[in-house]
This record gives C-alpha cells, sequence and structure tokens, in this order.
C-alpha cells in the first residue's frame, strides 16, 4: 500500500467521494443520534439514503455538507480528512457538493436567478459568464416566467426546483438531496429524477433522501437505511 | 409537463447580497451621524484649542516688559525712551516701544479714577519689548545692559505666566484630542455592536452563503460595504451639521478677540475635517463592522 499523507487515505479513497467510519454523532450531551456509521459513496455513484423520521437522516447530510463535526470515527471528503480541514478550507469542499435541503433555503430576498447563480456569483465567476447558462438551467426547470419572482411567492414545488437549481449550476462532484420530490407532482419528480440521472451520467455522485418509494423503486441502485441511527444497506430492484 | 421553450432572458444587473434593512438601519444611522456631528466638533474645537494656545504661547514667549522704576531726580519717560533704545540695539529684539505716563495712568484708570493723578505720585512707566522668536534677548541680557546704563528697572520675561498658560494649552490640546479619540471609539464600538446584530439577524442568508461555498472574507466584505455606505452617508449628515454650527459660531459670535477670549473663524483646515469625516466615518464603520463580522465567523466550525 503507497504511503499516504496524515489527512488523506490512498488508494480507494480517492476513488470515494464521502467515506464514513465508525463516525456517532451528538448533540451536546444529547444521546448519540447517529451510531458506527460506515459507508463509502464511490465516485460517480447513485444512492438513496431511506429512513423514518427522527432515523439521523437530516443529521447525516449535515456531517457531509460539513454543517456539523462527528462526535466520533472519521469522515473523508474527497480524500482528504476533515477533521484535519482548516476552516478557510470548507468553502472549497462545500463547493465540489451541490445541497438541495427539504426546507429550500432560499434567500427571499433575491429573485430566483439571483437564487441559482448564487454558488456562481459567491465564486467569483462572472455575470456575463453565466448568465445565459443559468437562465437556460431555470427555464429547463419550468420557471422560465418566473426569473425575476422572488422565492416567498412561488409555491413550495416552485421553491423546489430553485432550491435544485441552485445545486446542480455549479455542475457539483456531490449532488446531496433531502426529500427532493416531496413538494412535486409526479410529472415534475420524474423530471427531476431524469435531472439526477442525468448528472450522475455526466459524472456526479449523487445521494438522494427521501421517503419516496416510488422514487427509490425508478431505480436500480444501491439503497442505505438508517434506523435509529444505524445504517443498513441493500439494492432493491427496480420495478417493472 | 413539457420543457420550457421561452427564449432565456437573464436580468441585468445582480441584487445586493445582504437584504436591506431600512427599520433596523435608521436609528444606526441617526446615531452614527450624531457620533460623526460630536466627533467634527471636537476635531473643529481641538483645532481652535490648537491656534488659540499657539497664540497664547507665541504672545507670552516672544515679549519682555521692562518696568522703570520711579526715583526722585530721575525723568521716567527719558528712562523709558533710552531703555527702550538700548533694548532695540540688543540683538533678538525686534522692536521695543517706551510707554509714557499718560499711557500708564491710562492703565491704573480702572483702579485709582479718570480724575487726573497727583503729578507728584510716582507711576511705574513699561516698555513693550518684542522679541525675535528665532534667536529672542534672555531677561539677563537686557537687565545687564539697563544697569550699566544706570536705569532704574526691572525686567519682566512673563515666565511665570507662560509656564502655567503652556501647561494649560498642552492640557486643552490633549483634552481636545481624548475627546476626538473617545468619540471616534465610540462610534467603532457601535458600530461594531450594531454589525453582530446585523449578522444575527441575517443568519439564514449567511448560512445560505455558506453553504454554497462563500469564504468567511467573502461575507465579512458584503457586511463591510454595507456599513462602509451606511458611515459615508452618516458622515455627510454629521458634518453638515457641524458645518451649520461652525457658520453659526463663525458668523453669529463676536466680532474680535476679547484679550486672551478666542474668536472662532472657520479656516481650510476646518473644510478638510469636514470633507474627509464623512470619507473617515466610511473607513471606522467598515473596518469596526469587517472585524465584528469575521470574529463572530471565526468563531463557527
Amino acid at each position: 500500500m503507497p504511503s499516504a499523507s496524515p489527512d488523506t487515505r490512498p488508494d480507494d479513497a480517492f476513488e470515494s467521494v464521502i467515506r464514513f467510519d465508525g463516525v456517532g454523532m451528538r448533540y451536546g450531551r444529547g444521546p448519540e443520534v447517529l451510531q458506527d456509521i460506515t459507508f463509502d459513496l464511490p465516485r460517480g455513484s447513485f444512492q438513496f439514503l431511506t429512513g423514518p423520521s427522527g432515523a439521523g437522516k437530516t443529521s447525516l447530510l449535515k456531517l457531509i455538507y460539513l454543517a456539523q463535526r462527528p462526535s466520533r470515527g472519521l469522515i473523508w471528503h474527497f480524500g482528504r480528512d476533515s477533521s484535519k480541514l482548516h476552516r478557510r478550507e470548507l468553502p472549497d469542499v462545500r463547493r465540489r457538493i451541490g445541497m438541495v435541503f427539504q426546507d429550500f433555503r432560499t434567500l427571499d430576498h433575491l429573485s430566483v436567478f439571483e437564487n441559482v447563480a448564487l454558488p456562481l456569483r459567491v465564486a467569483g465567476r462572472k455575470r456575463k459568464e453565466y448568465a445565459d447558462d443559468v437562465a437556460e438551467l431555470i427555464h429547463w426547470v419550468g420557471l422560465g416566467d418566473k426569473m425575476d419572482a422572488q422565492p416567498q411567492t412561488l409555491s413550495g414545488g416552485e421553491q423546489q426546483r430553485v432550491a435544485i437549481a441552485r445545486a446542480v449550476v455549479g455542475q457539483p462532484e456531490l449532488l446531496v438531496a433531502d426529500e427532493p420530490t416531496g413538494n412535486v407532482d409526479p410529472a415534475m419528480a420524474r423530471r427531476l429524477l431524469r435531472l439526477f440521472t442525468e448528472l450522475n451520467r455526466l459524472g456526479t455522485t449523487v445521494l438522494i433522501a427521501t421517503h419516496d418509494i416510488t422514487l427509490v423503486r425508478a431505480l436500480d441502485v444501491p439503497i442505505m437505511s438508517l434506523a435509529d441511527g444505524r445504517l443498513n444497506t441493500g439494492r432493491r430492484k427496480a420495478s417493472a | 409537463m413539457t420543457e420550457d421553450r421561452l427564449p432565456p432572458t437573464a436580468p441585468e444587473k445582480s441584487a445586493p447580497l445582504l437584504p436591506a434593512d431600512s427599520g433596523r438601519d435608521r436609528p444606526l444611522f441617526a446615531v452614527a451621524a450624531i457620533l460623526v456631528f460630536l466627533a467634527c466638533l471636537a476635531a473643529l474645537g481641538a483645532r481652535g484649542a490648537w491656534t488659540v494656545s499657539d497664540g497664547w504661547i507665541a504672545d507670552l514667549s516672544g515679549r519682555m516688559t521692562v518696568q522703570i522704576l520711579p526715583v526722585d531726580g530721575r525723568d521716567a519717560e527719558a528712562d523709558a525712551a533710552e531703555a527702550a533704545a538700548l533694548a532695540e540695539a540688543l540683538p533678538g529684539v525686534r522692536r521695543a516701544a517706551a510707554g509714557t505716563r499718560a499711557e500708564a495712568e491710562a492703565l491704573l484708570e480702572p483702579w485709582l479714577g479718570g480724575e487726573g493723578l497727583p503729578a507728584d505720585l510716582p507711576v511705574p512707566l513699561l516698555v513693550d519689548i518684542e522679541l525675535d522668536s528665532g534667536n529672542p534677548a534672555s531677561a539677563a541680557d537686557l537687565t545687564a545692559a539697563l544697569d550699566t546704563a544706570g536705569i532704574p528697572a526691572r525686567v519682566d520675561d512673563h515666565a511665570r505666566w507662560s509656564e502655567a498658560v503652556v501647561r494649560t494649552a498642552r492640557l486643552a490640546r490633549l483634552m481636545a484630542l481624548g475627546l476626538l479619540a473617545l468619540i471616534a471609539g465610540a462610534a467603532a464600538a457601535v458600530i461594531a455592536f450594531a454589525a453582530r446584530a446585523s449578522l444575527a439577524a441575517r443568519q439564514s442568508v449567511v448560512d445560505a452563503l455558506h453553504l454554497v461555498g462563500a469564504q468567511d472574507g467573502y461575507i465579512a466584505r458584503l457586511f463591510e460595504r454595507r456599513f462602509f455606505v451606511l458611515g459615508v452617508r452618516a458622515g455627510i449628515a454629521g458634518a453638515f451639521f457641524a458645518f451649520a454650527i461652525a457658520l453659526l459660531v463663525t458668523y453669529g459670535g463676536p466680532g474680535q478677540s476679547e484679550g486672551f477670549i478666542p474668536v472662532w473663524s472657520f479656516s481650510l483646515w476646518d473644510g478638510a475635517v469636514l470633507l474627509l469625516a464623512p470619507v473617515l466615518a466610511g473607513l471606522i464603520a467598515a473596518l469596526s463592522a469587517r472585524l465584528a463580522v469575521a470574529n463572530d465567523l471565526r468563531a463557527r466550525w
């Protein structure tokens, strides 16, 4: 096995976009909400994360997008030990992750266009370089006529599409979506799933946390199932 | 749902990333404007204290007074004229003016009345000596010259006065500068407090920016710019009101100096202070907001 720097894992770590190794997490002095979580998200993979409410899905996603630190265990992001990441290195890691939240987290004082363009603007890209691409993406998610609207004037499904467009606009290496189809009709859900699979086909690793069994059945991909803070892995055949 | 086939049209301009919060910003603007107003007054006061104390020190250290002592059998006015001539001949003396008995009586009039003094009342005459500020003559030189000439006189170089005046002038300058520093510090503290409150109020925006990969410095710069603009606007308002007060004092105050009482006059220096005030207010506001926000962000993760 070749040698590795202290904050990286050799060989297979670089094939894993995210790797959890014996991770536990608790809030303050409370009980552990995640226990002994160990899994890999191989580069280019597509996986579902399922589990009942309170199983720890959101906590696990927080660890992935670096909003929380684990209480124990190790997490590697793109081959780097996240416990050794300096605060100033976090933005670079976060820019490689597109995150879709269940509660959208759009900025109400900005228009749909500005919300979707936010990752590119924050990354220092010039407006004229990305304006057409962002507008095209907004049209693609069906909000072309609401480019100047503010999110609070949109329906839940429309806000969700804004959040998804914002997550994918920077072509992230990893897309993590928390209940991305929870507020949209079946036709839009299928269309968004097509967007995710297309991104995955182009190389983006995709992790979707969902209760939507129809969505899970639509694809033959690995499923991680959380229950009481513990993880089970498996695979479910797509329905005919 | 079918794909939207409308041609993509992006809005022309980028919206500010921090939401406007006029309800919260207005009181802060008022407080900042008042602080800038007070700082401008303190700066103008400091300039005034500096100029006036310079004048006091120059007046006292640049002059000496010779008192011709009345001695029976001597012509005091002749002694005064000779003392003035001797003084003017000394190096380091620019000008010497001998006072007459009539002038001495006029000086005594407030105490002894204007009825006319008895001719035999001994009245000391004064010789006012203006020194060369670059190389002033000393009291000892002048005393020696008068002694040599046999003129009964006492030389006063105002040392007793000037020491106290210099001390007072230094104190006045220090107080004015201290007041200016205190007000600037108060302004910085108020802005820092407001920036922290603003950061807390916009937590969801900051979280969203972090989420999409914004550096702490990027977020701090947003607040820095916001508070720079607020500082400049408050500075313009504060400086404007300070200018109005300065004009009022200049044109509404006494027309000429009454002894040591200074008379305000608006100078170019004052104009520069008022013009610089908005820029300095903006810089102080920007710097304190940036430091406050950066410190708060650093405390996370």
